[in-house]
């Protein structure tokens, strides 16, 4: 079972990056809920969403303490970081986020995905980061993410080959990194 | 196949699925979804999709479309429920069938547009005027609304009254995987010449409405209508238990937050600690003796009763044990929502 939490500005790409994972963990036949934060909150400030994945029944779509917390920007560093489990993992996007965790007992990834990703698509950063969380999955493949990208955008068919190519480039990103 | 289905416009297929081919409603977050979806997808299979001026137009003109014995629907959130309880209790008293989604928010007045479950008491005790009860589900999963949803439908028709659906803000807004049931014949759904107003071409005079000046005859009505409210009971009264046989610890929660008491009910028997859950699936008619065998086992220290409110279906659970074992009460509002960290607390801390 993975617990994501992702967070950023309105207009990052947030809730479809968790689309993203619902949906290649659908492909995988696994159970998985995406709970988007909505409302007032979203409007002009800060969107988050929280992402499960597991191959039992999920219980409580709701998250406590996340096994991941990937922060688009500063506020959402500061505001989930203290939540995320012990032995845990943070993502920042370092291209926004300009400092680092304060927490000594979890992974901390600094990964400028905007960069990245513009060298391919200037609006790809949230598949690149997809791209980027597959090694640390582990138990997703390059096949169901690859679906998953074609569902969420089959009304856009023109932007899926330089999202794939995102894809892929974030997952030999990270792979890289782990070795 | 299952795909992966936002709550609000997995209702909305499942009604579609269910041979609902009118919906009226008027725009409220948390469950615009509802409307959005059915304004484009009815068009495409023959049926309408009205936004009325307000909810009070919306919840009539149900009234309207489910005397000609189509099968409708309105949906809206706790402050547009509100307005429409007046056309509810008319239904109810003109015995016709219809299908009403609440999307519950955080109340009272306008309040906020976050998830709450504040409307249990306008839900099941009538929320409008008069001597009725709307049949109310409470599902808790995106699954169990299409599978409720697809059969809200039938259940309306077969005793003629309202069936709401309640939600929040948080079951609307998910994504989980669902699979939709196939599409009904409307050929096959049950047949209404014996009372519905489909106009004089068979030469037939139909006559609905809710009023009966008679005082007899009202309560005759009233007796006719609570008889069947105990058939209703008898035979759609639903709920799920989750590790209760042995349990010294009871939740009984329902919706989205029987799903966070089950994930602590896991942790709790991480810990060694006995917890269980009764979810009733039903709100109206309420599981009570599920909730009242459980009270007779020996090994239960006690019962708390979780809601995103003050405390509504506490009262419920409490007529149902009955004075046999402690009943408590767990609650947040204005839009919080309990973590399953919260409930393991309260468990371990003994308040």
């Amino acid at each position: 079972m993975q617990k994501i939490t992702i967070s950023g500005f309105g207009g990052q790409g947030v809730l479809s990056l968790g689309k993203f994972i619902s949906y290649s963990a659908i492909e995988q036949n696994l159970n998985t809920s995406w709970l988007p934060s909505y409302g007032p909150e979203m409007r002009g400030g800060t969107a988050n969403c929280s992402v499960i994945y597991s191959a039992e029944e999920i219980a409580a779509p709701v998250i406590d303490h996340p096994d991941i917390l990937i922060a688009f920007n500063e506020p959402s560093l500061d505001k989930f970081e203290n939540a995320v489990k012990k032995d845990g993992i943070i993502i920042i996007n370092s291209d926004i986020v300009h400092k680092k965790t304060t927490r000594k007992d979890v992974k901390f990834y600094e990964i400028p995905v905007d960069t990245l990703a513009a060298e391919i698509n200037k609006r790809g950063a949230n598949v690149y980061m997809l791209g980027v969380l597959l090694p640390i999955f582990g138990d997703i493949t390059e096949e169901a993410a690859i679906h998953a990208v074609e569902h969420v955008f089959e009304s856009k068919p023109k932007v899926i080959p330089s999202n794939i190519e995102c894809l892929k480039a974030g997952i030999a990103y990270m792979q890289k990194l782990l070795k | 196949m299952k795909k992966l289905w936002k709550g609000n416009e997995a209702i909305a297929e499942a009604a579609v699925a269910a041979g609902c081919r009118y919906f009226f409603g008027y725009p409220i977050t948390p469950q615009n979804e509802i409307p959005e979806y059915l304004s484009w997808r009815l068009p495409e299979v023959g049926g309408a999709f009205i936004q009325a001026e307000s909810e009070v137009s919306a919840i009539n003109m149900v009234y309207g479309a489910a005397g000609a014995g189509a099968r409708a629907m309105t949906s809206s959130s706790s402050p547009g429920v509100s307005l429409k309880q007046e056309g509810i209790s008319y239904i109810a008293g003109a015995e016709l069938p219809c299908v009403i989604v609440n999307m519950m928010r955080s109340g009272p007045g306008l309040g906020g547009i976050q998830p709450a479950q504040g409307d249990y008491f306008q839900a099941t005790k009538g929320g409008g005027h008069g001597d009725y009860h709307p049949i109310v589900y409470a599902p808790s999963s995106i699954q169990e609304f299409v599978d409720i949803t697809y059969n809200a439908f039938d259940v309306a028709d077969k005793y003629r009254c309202p069936v709401m659906i309640i939600g929040d803000g948080m079951l609307g807004q998910m994504m989980e995987p669902a699979e939709i049931p196939p599409m009904r014949d409307l050929k096959d759904l049950p047949n209404k010449d014996d009372w519905a107003a489909y106009g004089h071409s068979d030469g037939r005079q139909r006559l609905i409405n809710s009023i009966r000046i008679e005082a007899d005859d009202l309560e005759q009505f009233c007796n006719r209508l609570f008889e069947k409210y105990k058939v209703i009971a008898q035979n759609e009264t639903r709920s799920e238990e989750y590790l209760t046989e042995d349990a010294e610890y009871i939740f009984v929660a329902y919706g989205s937050v029987a799903r966070i008491c089950k994930a602590a009910v896991v942790e709790l028997r991480a810990h060694g600690i006995k917890a269980g859950l009764i979810r009733p699936i039903t709100l109206y008619p309420y599981p009570s003796d599920v909730i009242a065998k459980r009270a007779k086992s020996a090994q239960v220290k006690k019962f708390i009763t979780v809601e995103m409110s003050m405390g509504q279906m506490v009262e419920d659970v409490r007529l149902a044990v009955n004075g046999l074992k402690p009943v408590e009460f767990y609650g947040r509002c204005g839009g919080n929502v309990m973590m399953p960290a919260d409930l393991v607390k309260y468990v371990k801390e003994g308040k």
